[in-house]
């Protein structure tokens, strides 16, 4: 099934499977993991609008682990639920923390002067969004995104 | 991956050829600022058409890039956004405010064709 989703895609490249995990070490490792999950959600069949909103997740979540705790990694994985396809990002890292996890999910807040729309807008392009965070042990933030089927 | 820069009459063009690391646009970003006054341009266009993602930092990148621009006598467009990058702009509630975007590079270079008229050539 699987096979079929790949060939409806015309990708040359060979179907991704299992679970893939990028080290976040720098900001090549952010175009990298974005690359990574847009192929993964292309692949699963979401449309090119869904998967650029994926890729745009992936790299406002990548960047926050590069920039503030170093080394970190993404999971990207597809998932599934009842006939229901979709996808999940896992990113982790054992960094700082996060103090105020409700002040960093509010729009305009941000401790380093940027636009502090990551991690809320990060939930506004997901569908189910979660964060665990430990101060001075690590955040883990798990998203999903479920393909939409139109007109059903 | 660098961006080209390249002049055309009173104005750079700048094209986008790849997916962009953070150096990557901030190079850019301090390669234009450099240049509009190297090349004495009027106006600056950065084509994103070949951008897979514009995200919370490419935004604030692209915003700079236009104010600082805008410091040193020049007008800057954006021009080439994607429907799939609009369309995730506008989920994540990004907003390019004070920037001017464009369709395409053609209908970039007439605004600031436009806008830069007035001014007699150096």
């Amino acid at each position: 099934m699987k096979r079929l989703a790949a060939a409806r895609t015309h990708n040359a490249k060979p179907p991704i499977t299992g679970e893939q995990c990028v080290r976040l070490a720098s900001d090549m490792d952010i175009v990298a993991a974005r690359q990574l999950a847009r192929a993964l959600a292309e692949q699963i069949g979401f449309s090119a609008g869904d998967a650029t909103v994926v890729a745009t997740a992936v790299s406002e979540l990548a960047r926050n682990i590069v920039d503030y705790a170093p080394p970190g990694e993404m999971v990207v994985r597809s998932i599934e639920n009842g006939n229901r396809v979709g996808l999940v990002l896992v990113a982790r890292d054992n960094g700082p923390g996060i103090k105020d996890i409700a002040r960093a999910m509010r729009d305009g807040f941000s401790t380093s002067g940027r636009l502090g729309l990551g991690l809320p807008g990060v939930r506004r392009l997901m569908d189910e969004f979660e964060i665990v965070s430990e101060p001075g042990k690590g955040t883990c933030v798990t998203v999903k995104k479920w393909i939409t089927r139109r007109g059903r | 991956m660098e961006v080209p820069i390249l002049k055309q009459g009173l104005h750079l063009i700048a094209t986008v050829q790849s997916a962009l690391s953070d150096a990557d646009l901030l190079q850019l970003r301090d390669a234009l600022v450099e240049s509009v006054g190297r090349m004495r341009a009027r106006g600056v266009i950065v084509d994103v058409t070949a951008l897979d993602v514009m995200d919370s930092f490419a935004t604030r990148i692209l915003r700079d890039i236009a104010y600082m621009v805008r410091l040193r006598g020049a007008e800057t467009v954006i021009v080439g956004i994607q429907p799939e990058v609009a369309f995730a702009m506008a989920q994540f509630g990004l907003r390019l405010e004070g920037i001017t975007s464009s369709l395409d590079l053609e209908e970039g270079l007439a605004y600031l064709d436009e806008k830069t008229r007035r001014r007699p050539n150096p």
